[in-house]
C-alpha cells in the first residue's frame, strides 16, 4: 500500500508517511519536543542551584574556588570543538560523502572521550580530598559549614551531563555503524540529524555548567 | 491488504497476525491500546481492591483487619498506582491511542516503535515499583513527601524509581500525539475541524511534555538523597524540604489536568453524540482545553497554602486557581447547551457522560473553596480534600473513563456489550460513588484528618455509610468488568455505527481494518455535522 515507490529508499519510509520529507519532519519535531523535556529535566537541577546559591553564596563561592577552572575550560573548548565536527558530520551525511561524514563523527566521539577522561580525573582528585557528596563528603578546613551542598549540586549536576555525554556517545557510534553500512544518503539521513542535535544540546548544557560551577565567585 | 470485502469475518488488526508475540512486537497503535487496557484495567483492579482494604479497615474504630503499619503502606499502594498506572495513562495511553489516529484519519500514531516503547516503560516502572515490596514497601503516601521519604523502607527508593521510569512512558506518549495531531491530519483536517477529543488530548500531551521531566528531576533527587544524602532537601544539610513540595507540585497539580482533560474530551464526543446535535461552542470548548493546559502551570503553590509560602505568594496562587474555574465552567456550559432541545439518547456512554456532568461540577465547585486560602487552612489535610479529589478523579475520569469503554467497546472488539447490565453498573457506581464520598465533605467539615489509620467516636457512623458505598462502587465496577468481558468474547457482532456518530472512527468497519482507512479519507467538514 506504499504511495511513494518512486524514492529510492522505500525501506526507510513508514507506511504512515506519505513521503520521507513527511516523515523527516515529523522526526524533527519529534526530537525538539524531546530535547525540551531534557532543558526542562535540567532546569529543576539549576531552579535548585539559583536558589541555594542565593542563599550561601560564599559557600558557593568556596566550592568553586575547590574545581581547577583549567581542566573545566579544556573541556568546554574540547565540546565546542566536537559540536563543529558533529555538525560537519551532518553536512556530509547531507552530500551523500558518508567517509567523510564518518571522519567528522569519529573525531566528535574522540572529542567525547577526552572529554570524559578529564572528568574521571577531576572526579577521583575530589574524592582523594574528601569533597564527595553529601553524607561521603569528609574534607577537612571547609571554610563554610554546608560546603557539601555545593558539591552535592556539583556532582548531581555534573553526573546527569556526564550520563547524556555517555549516551550520546553511543548514539554517535551506533550512527557511525549505520553509515558505514550505507543506511544514509542525501535524502535520508534521520538519526544523523537528530543525534547531531542531541549532541548540540549536551554541548549546550555544559557551556551553562562551566560557569555556573567553575566561574561562580 | 488489498481485500474490499466488506463481509463481517474479514482481516481486521485483531487477526491479521496472530500469537502472542505478534502482539508484544507490535506497532499497531490500535494494538498497543489494548496493551494499555489490560494493564491499566489490571492495576485498576489491585489499586481498587487497596482502596476496598482500606474501607474495611476504616468501618469501625479501632484495628479491624490491619496494623497502622499496614494500613500506610495499602494507602500508598491504593494512591501511587491509581495515579501513577491507572489514571494517568488510562484515557491517552489506552484510548487515546487507539482512537487519536482514527480521529485524524491516520493510519497511525507518528512513531509506532516509541509508542510500544512507551507501553514497556510504564510495564518495567510498575515492576519496580511493586517490587518495593521486597524492601519494606512504602508508607509516604503517593507525594512522597520529604524528609520523611528520605528516612524511611528502603522499598520508597524502588516505588520513586518505577515512578521515573514511568514517566519516560507518558512522556514518549505526549510526544507522540503532538507530532502525530501536527504532521498526521488527513488532507482537509485542519485544527477546527478536529474532534474535541483529539484537542483535550493535544492539550493533555502539552502537559506531559513540560510537567514529566520535572517529575522525572524531583524522583532522581529522593534516589539521591537516599542512596548519596546529598542534603538538598535535608535541612541538616542546608537544603530544604519545602523545596520537594515546590518540585513536587510543580509536576503533580499540571498532572491533575493530564488526568481530567482528557476525560472532559471524552465527554464532549459523548454528549454531541447522544444528545445528536452539533457540539455548542466548538471553539470555546478547544481553546479551554487549551487555556486550562496553560493556567495549570501556574497553581501549584495551592498545595503549600500551609507548608510555609509567603502570604503574597499564597494570595497569588489563591487567585490564579481560581482562574481555572473560568474555563472548566466555559465547557460545563456548552456542554449544557449542547443537550438543550437535542435528541437525548439515555444509552449507557450518555449515562456515564450525564455522571460526569453532575459529580464533577461537585468535585469542581469544591475545589474552588479549597483554593479560598482562609477555607484551606481549615480543611486542608482532612477528608474534606479527600472528596474533592475523589468527585474529581472519580467522578470525572473514571466515569468518563467508563462512559470511553462502553462508547467505543463495539468500534475496539467489533462487539456489543449487554446495555441492560451497562446501565446496572451505572446505577452501582453512581450511586455508591455519592454514598461513599458525599459523607466525606461532612467528615471532613468536621475536622477528620486525612491518611490516617483510625479516627474518633464521633465519626463512626458517616464512616461506616461510606465503607457501604465503597463496597457499592466495587461492586458496580466488578460487574462492568464482567459485562466487558463477556462483550469480548460472546457479544453480538457490532455494526460500523451503532451510535449514530460522526467522527471518522465511525465510517470504518468494526473491528477496524490494520491500517485503519482502505481509502484516505478527505475531510470537508467540522467533526459534528449532525445538521
Amino acid at each position: 500500500m506504499s504511495t511513494a515507490n518512486t524514492h529510492t529508499h522505500t525501506s526507510h519510509l513508514a507506511h504512515h508517511f506519505q513521503n520521507l520529507e513527511h516523515q523527516f519532519a515529523a522526526a524533527k519535531l519529534g526530537i525538539w519536543l524531546f530535547l525540551c523535556t531534557e532543558i526542562l529535566m535540567f532546569g529543576g537541577l539549576f531552579v535548585g542551584y539559583v536558589i541555594y546559591h542565593g542563599i550561601y553564596q560564599e559557600m558557593f563561592a568556596e566550592g568553586a574556588k575547590h574545581l581547577d577552572w583549567h581542566l573545566g575550560a579544556i573541556n568546554t573548548v574540547v565540546l565546542l570543538l566536537s559540536s563543529f565536527t558533529m555538525a560537519t558530520g551532518v553536512h556530509f551525511a547531507q552530500k551523500n560523502e558518508s567517509s567523510r561524514s564518518l571522519l567528522a563523527l569519529g573525531a566528535t566521539v574522540i572529542c567525547g572521550l577526552i572529554f570524559m577522561i578529564i572528568k574521571y580525573f577531576e572526579y577521583t582528585h575530589k574524592f582523594h580530598l574528601g569533597l564527595e557528596p553529601g553524607r561521603f563528603f569528609h574534607f577537612q578546613g571547609a571554610e563554610h559549614s554546608n560546603l557539601a551542598l555545593y558539591f552535592s549540586f556539583y556532582f548531581l549536576m555534573t553526573g546527569l551531563h556526564g550520563v547524556h555525554v555517555l549516551v550520546g556517545l553511543g548514539l554517535i557510534i551506533w550512527v557511525m555503524f549505520r553509515t558505514r553500512c550505507g543506511d544514509f544518503d542525501a535524502n535520508y539521513y534521520t538519526a544523523v540529524e537528530c543525534v547531531g542535535l542531541f549532541w548540540h544540546l549536551v554541548d549546550l548544557i555544559w557551556i551553562y555548567l562551566f560557569p555556573l560551577l567553575y566561574l561562580v565567585g | 491488504m488489498t481485500s474490499t470485502s466488506t463481509q463481517a469475518d474479514e482481516i481486521n488488526y485483531l487477526n491479521h497476525q496472530k500469537g502472542i508475540w505478534s502482539w508484544l512486537t507490535t506497532l499497531d497503535h490500535k494494538r498497543i491500546g489494548i496493551l494499555y487496557m489490560i494493564t491499566v484495567l489490571t492495576f485498576f483492579l489491585i489499586g481498587g481492591i487497596f482502596a476496598m482494604l482500606l474501607r474495611v479497615e476504616l468501618f469501625a474504630t479501632g484495628k479491624n483487619i490491619m496494623s497502622a503499619a499496614q494500613y500506610n503502606q495499602v494507602m500508598t499502594f491504593h494512591g501511587a498506582i491509581m495515579v501513577f498506572m491507572v489514571i494517568i495513562p488510562g484515557i491517552p495511553a489506552f484510548l487515546g491511542n487507539f482512537i487519536l489516529p482514527l480521529h485524524i484519519g491516520a493510519k497511525d500514531v507518528a512513531f509506532p516503535k516509541l509508542n510500544l516503547l512507551s507501553w514497556y516503560c510504564l510495564v518495567v516502572g510498575a515492576v519496580i515499583a511493586v517490587s518495593s515490596l521486597l524492601y519494606g514497601g512504602v508508607d509516604t503516601g503517593w507525594t512522597f513527601y520529604t524528609p520523611y521519604s528520605i528516612h524511611t523502607n528502603n522499598g520508597t527508593t524502588f516505588v520513586v524509581i518505577g515512578a521515573f521510569v514511568m514517566g519516560f512512558s507518558s512522556i514518549l506518549t505526549g510526544l507522540n500525539f503532538i507530532v502525530t495531531v501536527h504532521k498526521l491530519r488527513a488532507p482537509g483536517m485542519t485544527f477546527w475541524r478536529m474532534p474535541l477529543f483529539v484537542w483535550a488530548l493535544y492539550s493533555t500531551a502539552v502537559i506531559q511534555i513540560l510537567a514529566t521531566p520535572i517529575l522525572a528531576i524531583t524522583l532522581l533527587l529522593i534516589a539521591a538523597e537516599r542512596i548519596l544524602g546529598v542534603g538538598i532537601f535535608d535541612p541538616a544539610l542546608g537544603g530544604d524540604p519545602i523545596l520537594f513540595q515546590h518540585f513536587f507540585w510543580f509536576y503533580s497539580h499540571p498532572a491533575v489536568y493530564i488526568m481530567i482533560l482528557p476525560a472532559m474530551g471524552i465527554v464532549t464526543e459523548l454528549i454531541t453524540t447522544f444528545s445528536r446535535k452539533v457540539i455548542f461552542g466548538y471553539k470555546a470548548i478547544a481553546l479551554s482545553s487549551v487555556g486550562i493546559a496553560a493556567v495549570s502551570f501556574f497553581v501549584w503553590g495551592h498545595h503549600l497554602f500551609v507548608s510555609g509560602q509567603s502570604e503574597l505568594a499564597g494570595i497569588i496562587f489563591s487567585f490564579i486557581t481560581m482562574l481555572v474555574g473560568v474555563p472548566t465552567a466555559i465547557k460545563v456550559f456548552n456542554w449544557t447547551a449542547t443537550m438543550y432541545k437535542g435528541s437525548i439518547q439515555f444509552s449507557s456512554p450518555m449515562l456515564f457522560a450525564l455522571g460526569f456532568l453532575f459529580l464533577f461540577t461537585i468535585g469542581g465547585v469544591t475545589g474552588i473553596i479549597l483554593a479560598t486560602i482562609a477555607v484551606d487552612v481549615r480543611f486542608h489535610d482532612t477528608y474534606f480534600v479527600v472528596a474533592h479529589f475523589h468527585y474529581v478523579m472519580v467522578g470525572g475520569t473514571l466515569m468518563a473513563i467508563m462512559g470511553g469503554i462502553y462508547y467505543w467497546l463495539p468500534k475496539i472488539f467489533g462487539r456489543m456489550y449487554s446495555e441492560f447490565w451497562a446501565r446496572i453498573t451505572w446505577v452501582l457506581i453512581f450511586i455508591g460513588f455519592n454514598v461513599a464520598f458525599f459523607p466525606q465533605f461532612v467528615l471532613g467539615a468536621m475536622g477528620m484528618p486525612r491518611r490516617y489509620y483510625d479516627y474518633l467516636p464521633q465519626y463512626a457512623s458517616l464512616n461506616r455509610i461510606s465503607s457501604v458505598g465503597s463496597w457499592t462502587i466495587g461492586l458496580g465496577f466488578f460487574i462492568a468488568l464482567g459485562v466487558i468481558i463477556y462483550a469480548i468474547t460472546k457479544g453480538k457482532k457490532a455494526p460500523a455505527n451503532p451510535w449514530g456518530g460522526k467522527t471518522l472512527e465511525w465510517t470504518i468497519a468494526s473491528p477496524p481494518p490494520h491500517e485503519n482507512f482502505l481509502i484516505e479519507p478527505i475531510i470537508t467538514a467540522g467533526p459534528y455535522e449532525y445538521r
